[in-house]
């Protein structure tokens, strides 16, 4: 298993290496965008961190993956069924919200993002469908992008848009996918339906000040919060790694759904 | 196990990103993110029993306590992020410690082994933790205590130290977690205890960074450039405006003594905490050890906290405020503690709150003397029903002359003269007579803004709200303005008053973020 994962994070991040006899030409697959190569710049990172990331072309779903989508996974995949999961792999909320191993709930849609979604479960979903789940660098430059420029972060109005989200009570229902206007890449749902997993949650916790050796999160927290962060005004980018840096691997959380990326 | 290989694999990954798969140590990182276990505890040879501890919402503080040792204390905290009031019509989601702003008041004795639970309601969107000033060790708990929604976390800290502290959510970015509300009061009582008093109470301060101006209507988001800048639309105690006014304000006799709980959660401003008419017999600044005598004002740092004490002497209300007063007249940082004087009312009968006012503000010496001939000369009417729609127009004249000299007079002047091209008279209005009795009581509690025009002039400026005053004052200060420098009119009636509160819109819908 521990190989296995090893395998997939490098698979993730050494994307450019591995890619370099790639077709250049592939068709993109139906419910994926093509996003351009980039240059992510991590949030928080160590001095012995690059200060840039270089993020290579990839492809990645436009909408979350649905509980009709997952619905079909778990029925050709019966170990990752609601009573049939194994504990560390999905904690005790694990699709809570369905009302049966393979059944919804009369009130639910199948057209909503699935949610009470372990990473593991994520991430078996993924390759069972031939792809992956994005890093932290390739999400986090799709979602900067707003709907008309790919540096949304320097944009006040979509930040203030963005963190209208936590200023607004939970849904009592949630939202179907696709309803908000696609971004500059034509992804839609980024922001203001629910958090999403990536590969690599827990690594911004190791690219903070390793001058401070103990407690991997701590920098997250108060004033330390700003330490070595790029930018401090940038609050939308603190809460989603706050919010990565409180998950673990088998955690399920009512609002914290994925979508999945494939290499072109 | 699952997790400490995730972290590994993860932490591979870093330093592959990172270029320098050199040869750190990975245990160095791993190790402290496995930590999960509740292993068993240092034995303390000091502590003895267990107890679960007693939280109250403020103002109410939870009892002293009696026992003569430390023990074991179970502290269970919920955090819950929840659409609630900030002033009249105005809703906000909070963000709390215990269901309200300010968190629970946490009561236990120095030496104290406590077992803090922090448990993350499954509804909640955010991680969050708590950082109490009453810990020794990093993070105050912080990194301990770190949450996801739906999960719960424990540990445990021994209370070193007495004193008065401030315990606030610390998860990045923390001046947002801290703006919603996240803070309040710990209290650490030295082994000794402290001294006896009749009241005591719980009372906090904070900002609130809203997209809408004061008293815009409507569910309000947080306003990060406003929270940068440091230019709060509310200050207030409590988490609301009017939280200790009318009903809800803080309530002792004459002669007792009371002792207050203050902290200022912030996230920005320092507090200069003043009871209007009070002076502190006894301070412990920043809540520590020291006592201070013969108060007026006391600095509360943000992230800070002060027990102030005092014996009531007067009946009256005794207005609470940051006296950095335009908090107080504008922004929403006002109590009040109310001391009834039952067996000593012909004694004290002088010197009720209106009265007291006037005396500082302005030389109201003749005015209390009135207002005491005055009710002296209905006292028989209004012994078994102060109201005030019993009471005589003159005396209601006389109150509204105190409202007015508290809260109109900085703008619209002593004389009611206005200022020139800026803030309209009140003195020979025509204004007040064209407008219907009904629009003028509305102007006082919606506020008014745009451009009219008085006795010919136009002005366009803005009247913020005074929601905050009761319908009897709002009654009694159009009275005073209506039938003074010239105006005439018959006297308004909480009635009157209530009904237009009652009409004033209810919040608007919450819009869903699209």
């Amino acid at each position: 298993m521990r190989k296995s994962l090893q395998l997939v994070c490098l698979t993730a991040l050494l994307l450019g290496a591995i890619r370099a006899n790639a077709a250049t030409h592939e068709a993109i697959p139906e419910g994926m965008a093509r996003i351009p190569s980039g240059i992510y710049r991590p949030l928080f990172r160590s001095v012995t961190d690059p200060a840039e990331v270089r993020v290579n072309e990839f492809c990645l779903d436009t909408l979350l993956v649905t509980k009709g989508d997952f619905l079909e996974f778990v029925r050709t995949n019966p170990r990752w069924q609601r009573s049939q999961v194994k504990r560390i792999f999905a904690d005790e909320n694990y699709l809570r919200d369905w009302a049966g191993d393979l059944e919804l709930g009369t009130n639910a849609n199948p057209n909503q993002p699935v949610v009470f979604v372990s990473w593991f479960a994520a991430k078996a979903f993924a390759q069972w469908k031939g792809k992956r789940l994005p890093t932290t660098a390739e999400w986090e430059l799709v979602a900067a992008a707003s709907s008309t420029r790919a540096d949304g972060e320097n944009d006040p109005a979509f930040q203030q848009d963005i963190l209208r989200w936590y200023s607004t009570p939970a849904a009592k229902e949630l939202p179907v996918v696709g309803k908000s206007a696609a971004n500059l890449w034509g992804i839609h749902d980024l922001h203001g339906l629910v958090w999403e997993w990536v590969a690599d949650f827990n690594s911004a916790a190791v690219t903070g000040d390793v001058r401070n050796d103990t407690g991997l999160e701590r920098q997250l927290f108060c004033g330390a919060g700003s330490v070595g962060a790029k930018d401090v005004r940038n609050f939308p980018a603190f809460m989603r790694y706050g919010f990565r840096s409180s998950l673990k691997a088998n955690y399920c959380v009512h609002n914290l759904g994925f979508r999945c990326a494939k290499d072109l | 196990m699952n997790m400490r290989m995730v972290r590994r694999t993860s932490v591979f990954a870093a330093l592959l990103i990172a270029g320098i798969a050199t040869a750190l140590p990975v245990s160095t990182f791993a190790d402290e993110g496995t930590v999960l276990a509740i292993g068993p505890r240092p034995v303390d040879p000091e502590v003895s029993g267990e107890e679960h501890a007693i939280l109250t919402q403020a103002p109410n503080v939870p009892p002293p306590i009696t026992r003569k040792h430390a023990t074991k204390v179970i502290v269970e905290m919920e955090v819950i992020e929840k659409t609630m009031r900030l002033a009249d019509g105005v809703e906000y989601v909070f963000w709390t410690f215990g269901g309200q702003v300010p968190g629970e008041f946490i009561r236990i004795r120095e030496g104290d082994q406590v077992e803090f639970h922090l448990n993350n309601h499954q509804d909640n969107k955010m991680p969050h933790n708590i950082d109490l000033h009453a810990v020794t060790g990093p993070g105050g708990g912080a990194a301990s205590s770190f949450t996801a929604p739906g999960h719960s976390s424990v540990f445990s800290f021994k209370a070193l130290n007495p004193g008065l502290y401030i315990y606030h959510c610390a998860t990045a970015p923390v001046g947002m977690h801290v703006a919603n509300g996240m803070y309040g009061l710990i209290l650490v009582e030295p082994k000794a205890g402290l001294p006896p008093v009749d009241h005591e109470y719980y009372v906090m301060q904070g900002e609130f960074y809203t997209t809408g101006g004061y008293g815009e209507e409507g569910l309000q988001g947080f306003d990060m450039n406003k929270a940068t800048d440091e230019r709060p639309p509310y200050v207030v105690f409590n988490g609301s405006v009017g939280s200790l006014v009318g009903d809800k304000a803080l309530t002792a006799k004459v002669g007792e003594t009371v002792r207050l709980y203050v902290g200022n959660g912030g996230p920005n401003l320092s507090s200069s905490f003043h009871v209007i008419g009070e002076i502190f017999d006894t301070v412990y600044p920043e809540g520590g050890s020291e006592a201070s005598h013969n108060v007026q004002t006391t600095v509360i740092p943000a992230g800070g906290a002060s027990i102030v004490e005092f014996k009531t002497e007067v009946a009256g209300t005794y207005v609470l405020v940051d006296h950095a007063l335009f908090r107080a007249f504008n922004k929403g940082a006002l109590g009040m503690l109310r001391v009834d004087g039952t067996n000593n009312a012909l004694v004290y009968s002088g010197k009720e709150v209106d009265a007291v006012y006037l005396g500082k503000a302005a030389g109201g010496g003749e005015t209390e003397r009135r207002v005491t001939a005055l009710k002296a000369e209905v006292a028989q009417e209004i012994k078994n029903n102060p109201k005030i729609a019993n009471l005589t127009k003159e005396i209601q004249i006389q109150k509204g002359k105190a409202v007015y000299m508290q809260t109109c007079f900085v703008c619209h002047q002593p004389a009611g003269e206005g200022v020139p091209n800026q803030i309209p008279p009140l003195a020979k209005s025509d204004f007040l007579t064209l407008n219907g009795r009904d629009d003028i009581i509305r102007g006082v509690i919606a506020g008014r803004t745009g451009p009219i025009v008085v006795n010919g002039k136009p002005y366009n400026g803005t009247m913020v709200p005074m929601s905050y005053l009761t319908d009897e004052q709002i009654a009694n200060v159009l009275t005073y303005v209506c039938n003074t420098w010239g105006n005439s009119a018959e006297p308004f009636t909480v009635n009157e008053v209530a009904r237009i509160r009652q009409e004033s819109p209810a919040p608007a819908a919450s819009s869903s973020f699209e």
